[in-house]
């Protein structure tokens, strides 16, 4: 076959009809109050913001704007709620609210999964797949700890912290809101949960789902808001415990904010995981983890594999195949279900990663992008892949925090250590060989806290997940999980 | 591609192979699995699969009242709709080629036979040439081979290679489909190295199973395959067909496929001369599919003839 005929047999080249979810499972309201000791009202100074649609930049409902003395009210719930009620109770009740709220979760799945592609722009087929199904799964985990937390390893009797504020980003709303409050409420803590300006309505439609579960007033409060918003939470005494999961400069103000205070901090920051693959890598099944690895969530993903380390042997024939598989990627109307790639989350994340992605041009990286065409309205970004970048560029260095991969070369295992290690980051990596003596001989060198091998990408509630240096410290899910909720 | 000289240069190219990780090769299916097609796509892909469709029997008890039948329901699988178009072939035991061949005459349905002492492939080369032999003279368009699984197990590849080479000689201007019979071979990295011998050997054709094994045609198997198809046809400049046969009773089922073929080769494979179906109950399932998507109902599954 000659290479203008394997041109013209484009991979998935047969068109497929569209296949769109309907929006009105979402059953969105017009607009929301702040979800304060176990009912919804409006905030003080009666100020809305819009939540809007990334994938055509239509208004899907107006929020509330919470104030400092809203945050003070939410924080009064809970302390009340912690001290009447909550931390009265016996593991095994707490456990029985969770277990509600996760079957919750599974049978308003369908419309969990659609208000969440509608409010950030993510592909219905990964909110339907993936977050929602492990938001849910993340609730049965810690279900299961809340009357076994004498067994934790903690010694007996381990202590809540009291009342924690958690602060979620947008990239996954419910999935983060589930690996904040499960383990906190497990762990006997009340909680105030301020989900991210632009993705609010799915932890607007769990508020609910808490109504239901019959959870006590005032045990979860969230609240919508801006970024002051979260500053007064971060701020205020009633406050035993910040956790907060999103940019590294955000976290290292809230690290600076809370340094002279009482409170106990965790933080899941930012990353520049890099997959390291070998010559010997599965390279079909290595390929897919590349894309996935990067791709998944339009690359929103704190952990994202955002760099590529490929050994220089394979290097070329590693770069035509992703290229040709970046091509096939399916990129357009989130609701579509056979959609791959959605919509970036807002006007601000598009105009850094289109900031960085000319910074790489001019670095000298070369660069490939998929010639699919882009909606019209929206935030859109096409899958881009930066090939000759060397260590020094900003590209390498930077968390793009978009759908955009730089590939890199290295010649020994020891080179790719050191490569992949030269970043101020430590949140996760993806090593690929078939050796697997090499695969622990890297995996035991990396700095990071996540090594996944040969995949990437892969949660799962009972696998610790969190970060080193500026990734953050503490550590979400499995039992380490409940060490970020206990005084221990 | 050079050609094969010897058994070590034969070694030398399937130990080259990458590896394939299962977990991975699994998920990538599941993925694909989950694509939706609807509407038009899936009308198409309808009358795509039926035209796909090798019609078999392979059963002691065949007569040739029976492959009249199956020739005919080959030619024109919904007597009433003249629209729904013919399977690409019927596929019978070599001594009932010539009864399939009276029936079919000058239409377009090839006469497939599986040959080579299948389906264990049990026998020494002169009977299995003989086997081949048999059925090209009665008329066979197609010939589908079995590999000796016990040469591949035990490590004498040249054996089989041999063998395809013999076959493919034997065949003449017939067209050869190699059956790997995946189930006995276990492991996906032995599907993509024999499917590499089988391409190296001649096959125009690699084939999943026989549908005499516990396990036959897989997602994660067909995959395998075609990227091996795929990665050969850049090598070797050669384009081989893959076609699927077992266990594959539904639309649904044959949907995935398409997709998985779509997303993995390109539609370049999506046509009959190089992507096929060996099954029997799956064209009936397809025709009431077809039947569904125009009356927005389903009618009986009596509707349709059983053969």
């Amino acid at each position: 076959m000659t290479e203008r005929q394997l041109a013209n047999s484009l991979l998935g080249s047969m068109e497929y009809d569209p296949a769109p979810e309907s929006a009105a499972i979402a059953k969105l309201k017009s607009s929301y109050g702040l979800f304060i000791d176990g009912s919804f009202s409006d905030a003080s100074s009666h100020e809305q913001f819009a939540s809007i649609n990334p994938a055509n930049e239509s208004t899907l409902a107006t929020v509330a704007q919470a104030s400092t003395e809203d945050v003070d009210r939410a924080v009064v719930a809970a302390r009340r709620a912690y001290d009447k009620v909550w931390s009265k109770t016996t593991g095994a009740q707490r456990s029985k609210y969770l277990f509600r709220i996760a079957r919750l979760i599974q049978e308003r799945s369908r419309e969990l999964a659609v208000v969440e592609t509608l409010d950030n722009g993510k592909p219905i087929r990964e909110s339907r797949d993936v977050d929602i199904p492990l938001a849910a799964a993340h609730f049965f985990y810690y279900a299961g700890w809340a009357d076994k937390l004498d067994f934790a390893g903690f010694g007996a009797g381990p202590k809540p912290l009291g009342v924690a504020g958690q602060i979620i980003p947008w990239n996954f709303p419910l999935l983060m809101a589930a690996w904040k409050l499960a383990p906190a409420l497990a762990a006997g803590n009340t909680c105030i949960l301020k989900p991210a300006e632009t993705t609010p309505l799915s932890a607007l439609v769990l508020a609910e789902i808490l109504e239901q579960a019959e959870l006590p007033p005032g045990v979860v409060n969230i609240i919508t808001g801006d970024g002051a918003t979260g500053g007064a939470l971060v701020d205020h005494p009633g406050v035993d415990k910040i956790a907060f999961t999103g940019s590294t400069e955000v976290g290292r103000l809230i690290q600076q904010r809370t340094a002279s205070s009482h409170k106990h901090l965790t933080l899941e920051l930012g990353g520049k995981g890099a997959n390291i693959v070998f010559e010997d890598a599965p390279i079909d099944e290595m390929i897919e983890g590349v894309i996935d690895g990067i791709f998944f969530n339009q690359g929103h993903v704190c952990c994202a594999g955002s760099r590529l380390l490929v050994q220089e042997s394979i290097a070329d024939e590693v770069l035509r195949r992703l290229i040709r598989r970046v091509e096939q990627l399916r990129v357009g109307d989130p609701m579509d279900k056979n959609t791959d790639v959605g919509a970036i989350n807002s006007a601000a994340q598009l105009m850094r990663i289109r900031e960085l992605t000319d910074v790489g041009e001019s670095e000298g990286a070369t660069r490939y992008t998929s010639s699919c065409t882009l909606p019209e309205k929206g935030y859109w970004f096409a899958p881009t892949v930066f090939a000759d970048v060397a260590q020094s560029h900003r590209i390498a260095r930077e968390e793009i925090f978009g759908p955009v991969l730089s590939v890199l070369t290295f010649r020994t295992p020891e080179e790719a250590v050191t490569k992949a290690n030269n970043t101020n980051y430590g949140l996760a990596c993806g090593v690929w060989s078939e050796k697997g003596s090499r695969t622990l001989w890297v995996a035991e060198r990396l700095r990071a806290g996540v090594i996944w091998a040969n995949t990437y990408n892969r949660f799962d509630p009972t696998s610790p997940f969190g970060g080193m240096r500026e990734s953050g410290f503490g550590r979400e899910g499995g039992r380490h999980g409940l060490e970020a909720y206990l005084d221990v | 591609m050079p050609s094969i000289e010897s058994e070590a240069q034969l070694r030398a190219i399937v130990t080259s192979l990458s590896g394939v990780d299962s977990v991975g090769a699994e998920a990538r299916v599941a993925k694909l699995s989950t694509r939706s097609i609807k509407k038009s796509t899936k009308l198409a892909a309808l009358d795509m699969a039926i035209s796909m469709v090798d019609l078999t029997t392979l059963e002691g008890a065949d007569t040739p009242g029976r492959v009249t039948s199956l020739c005919t329901k080959a030619m024109r699988p919904n007597p009433r709709d003249p629209s729904v178009p013919s399977v690409a072939a019927v596929c019978v035991y070599p001594d009932l080629v010539a009864h399939a061949r009276s029936v079919l005459g000058t239409s377009s349905v090839a006469v497939a036979s599986v040959a080579t002492a299948f389906p264990s492939g049990r026998a020494s080369l002169k009977v299995k040439l003989m086997d081949v032999a048999d059925a090209v003279s009665a008329g066979a368009d197609e010939i589908d081979m079995v590999i000796d699984r016990g040469a591949f197990l035990s490590g004498r590849i040249g054996q089989v290679f041999d063998e395809v080479v013999a076959v493919k000689a034997a065949c003449g201007s017939a067209h050869l489909k190699v059956i790997l019979e995946t189930g006995e071979l276990v492991t996906y990295d032995n599907v993509r190295r024999a499917s590499w011998i089988a391409m190296l050997g001649g096959a125009d054709f690699i084939k999943t199973s026989t549908g005499k094994v516990g396990v036959n045609a897989t997602l994660p198997v067909a995959l395998v395959m075609l990227e091996a198809v795929r990665d050969f046809a850049e090598t070797a400049g050669r384009i081989v067909g893959v076609k699927v046969a077992g266990g594959i009773r539904t639309s649904k089922d044959a949907i995935r496929y398409l997709v998985v073929v779509n997303e993995t080769v390109g539609s370049t494979w999506l046509t009959p001369s190089l992507f096929r179906f060996g099954a029997s109950s799956l064209l009936n399932d397809l025709l009431m599919q077809r039947l569904k998507q125009s009356r927005g109902a389903y009618v009986r599954p009596d509707e349709f003839s059983g053969d």
